[in-house]
């Protein structure tokens, strides 16, 4: 789906603020506790604000305000719904935001907020906030992706009286769908070289079939695979799934010197599978001083980056 | 039928010194080698006219000739399979001589292996290539399987599993080859043995290999002048006849990993080479004095004296038992301290040793010797020579 200006996803969001934006200020439930000593206390040890006019009371007495006062940026504090259940209110912005939710523009950042402070409240106060939709600008495109840019203005009551005032802007968007979240892992950088002999194998490994090449003709299974069959001569070549399970032939732990991608010591084996021809791989899941030359070990395909996977072994008796 | 033994000769040797850092280009340790090597032999650069190396050497035939001096080429040669090509390289020089298409060919091998490219670090873009080579490697390099000490570890395993050998044992042949470098002031171990209990202490490299199981790296070069006999007889040294020279590869052969065949506990590119010489040669073990063995990894040394007919399957662990190998044993091996003591050259200085057995002018001289087995690289196409007192 997309949402350019003009199409019918996006006239009905401009459709939504504009009912938003008329709704003006929206007065929300007040604070659930009034100001307190308790949770300034919490807040400006968490902040680091050592001032002890927001928490010693002889201290606050002698000061301009006479009384404790709380911090002016804990407005936003006193009246943030908490993890419980909400009371059922509704603000201007919150039809806006599911309109945009269910659009696909999931994502959501932040970029403004601009508070401003009327007075210092003091302990007892009960804060009400009360919201207004200000501004809804887009479809944009930015680095994140396309999406809206929606702007609201809190301002929190004591009484009639506002003691302060926020300006919030968010982006809401819809997320690249190329790679938007980076969680590529690092190329693995022992790479085989892959050629028209050999992709079967490793096209193999990557849907989790372990193949061995057998003559299209005679029959024969081989690995490592090649062109022409060594014992008829024949360039047809088809494989056969492997059943997984073989047992450790020879092994070695490798400790020096390093080797790229890998954490010494690691293990790897020459295994011989149950269908007769030879295979190496390492041996994981498995301490090193546990291999033993007959041990049975069953595959197990590891993807090592988004284009390379590796077919290893893991022990089969515990 | 025709056959070339005894028809060439080994003339002349030359080095530079063995060490950690040479402080010069690895042509101008060729040139040095190959100029002290006709020095030995009582030739000039003019006399040269062909030219034998690794194809793993970084220094063109034409390279050397123009530093050397050494004009018109008419036989030029490289051989593959990294050290294995050792004693191939006689080989190629002795047919060219023998055949008439050069009548004196120098065969080198120079590089900085220790203060240059290490052979024994992992190369992670081995897998890479889109050669032949590029895709053997392909089914192990992924897997972390790619230094030479793996991939001999591998093999070494099995042999343990099927035969009972034991780490001692492999340290037994780096006791030895320790022992007889430390006497040879050539060597960079002089006067440095080792004991069984400082192998065994010796920390893991790929078990079942520990430290002391893997040959030293070094910077160095070595010649050999090949020539035909009967000019050697005319020329500053006796010489050392090429009596036979072998190369052999096995079915299913890869390089270092041909884990895929057999049993993986022998070497069937040696016995190959084996068969060469023996038939060439028409001698059998009993003949040689001593022998040169390639030991990049002590644990293959156990394989060859398998192979080669010293020993029967597996019971080359008791041949080496109390000595056997060393300078008073019933085989002395690598009398010059081998890679593991004197220098890592690819096996040419062990060929250069061979020549000093021959001559009688080894530091570490073995009694009365007439014949002398030389191997080249273990674990990959490989080659073999028996050099013999004229």
């Amino acid at each position: 789906m997309t949402t350019t200006a003009g199409s019918a996803p996006h006239e009905r969001l401009t459709a939504l603020a504009e009912r938003g934006m008329a709704m003006g200020e929206v007065r929300g439930a007040p604070a659930a506790d009034p100001v307190n000593l308790p949770m300034i206390r919490h807040w400006t040890t968490a902040m680091g604000d050592a001032n002890p006019v927001y928490t010693d009371e002889a201290y606050a007495a002698a000061s301009v305000h006479g009384q404790i006062v709380a911090p002016p940026a804990m407005a936003q504090v006193w009246t943030m719904p908490g993890l419980g259940p909400r009371e059922d209110t509704t603000t201007p912005i919150d039809e806006v935001l599911r309109a945009l939710d269910e659009g696909g523009f999931t994502g959501v950042v932040a970029t403004n907020c601009e508070q401003t402070y009327h007075r210092y409240v003091r302990l007892g106060e009960r804060l009400v906030p009360a919201t207004r939709l200000s501004g809804f600008a887009g479809p944009k495109n930015t680095a994140l992706g396309t999406g809206y840019f929606i702007t609201w203005l809190v301002t929190w009551y004591a009484g009639q009286e506002p003691v302060a005032e926020m300006m919030f802007r968010v982006l809401k968007f819809r997320p690249r769908e190329e790679k938007a979240a980076p969680e590529e892992r690092p190329a693995y950088p022992l790479r085989p070289a892959i050629n028209r002999d050999t992709a079967f194998f490793w096209e193999g490994v990557r849907v989790g079939e372990l193949r061995i090449q057998r003559c299209g003709d005679c029959g024969e299974l081989r690995h490592p695979p090649g062109p022409i069959c060594p014992s008829c001569r024949s360039a047809n070549r088809a494989y056969a799934v492997a059943s997984g399970l073989g047992e450790v032939y020879s092994f070695v732990v490798h400790h020096s010197p390093p080797v790229p991608g890998l954490r010494p010591p690691f293990v790897v084996a020459v295994v011989r599978l149950a269908e007769g021809v030879r295979m190496v791989g390492n041996v994981v899941d498995c301490p090193p001083e546990r291999v033993r030359v007959g041990m049975p070990v069953r595959v197990d395909h590891r993807e090592m980056d988004d284009e390379l996977t590796l077919p290893m072994w893991v022990p089969r008796e515990p | 039928m025709y056959s070339i033994s005894g028809r060439t000769a080994i003339a002349g040797i030359g080095a530079t010194e063995f060490s950690k850092e040479s402080g010069r280009t690895e042509l101008q340790l060729a040139a040095e080698a190959v100029l002290a090597a006709l020095d030995d032999a009582g030739l000039t650069p003019s006399d040269v006219d062909g030219l034998v190396t690794f194809t793993q050497d970084a220094n063109q035939e034409i390279a050397v000739a123009r530093e050397t001096g050494i004009g018109d080429l008419s036989f030029f040669s490289r051989v593959e399979y990294g050290g294995g090509a050792a004693c191939g390289t006689i080989l190629q020089a002795a047919l060219a001589v023998a055949t008439g298409i050069a009548s004196t060919v120098v065969c080198y091998r120079a590089f900085n292996e220790r203060s240059g490219r290490r052979f024994g670090q992992p190369n992670a873009g081995l897998g890479g290539e889109p050669s032949s080579l590029g895709v053997e490697m392909s089914w192990h390099v992924p897997f972390g399987l790619l230094t030479p000490a793996a991939w001999v570890a591998m093999f070494a395993r099995r042999y343990m599993h099927a035969y009972g050998a034991t780490s001692e044992d492999y340290g037994r042949v780096a006791v030895a080859m320790r022992r007889h470098a430390a006497t040879n002031p050539a060597a960079w171990f002089y006067q440095r043995p080792i004991t069984l209990e400082e192998h065994q202490a010796s920390r893991w490299i790929v078990e079942p290999l520990h430290l002391l199981d893997c040959c030293q790296e070094s910077d160095g070069a070595v010649a050999l002048v090949v020539t035909s006999t009967e000019r050697a007889r005319d020329l500053r040294r006796s010489p050392a006849v090429v009596t036979a020279a072998a190369q052999g590869s096995g079915a299913g052969q890869m390089m270092m990993t041909s884990f895929y065949r057999d049993d993986m506990t022998g070497l069937p590119e040696m016995g190959v080479v084996a068969r060469g010489l023996w038939e060439m040669s028409g001698m059998s073990p009993k003949d040689l004095q001593t022998a040169i063995l390639y030991d990049h990894f002590t644990p293959f040394v156990l394989s060859q004296l398998e192979e080669l007919g010293f020993c029967a399957r597996g019971e080359a662990k008791d041949f080496i038992a109390g000595g056997g190998i060393e300078i008073d044993g019933h085989l002395p091996v690598n009398p010059h301290g081998g890679q593991l003591g004197e220098a890592y050259i690819h096996g040419m200085n062990g060929i250069a040793e061979a020549v000093r057995q021959v001559r009688g002018t080894s530091v570490n001289q073995v009694p009365a010797v007439r014949n002398v087995l030389v191997t080249a690289g273990t674990g990959v196409p490989t080659s073999g020579l028996i050099l013999s007192r004229d």
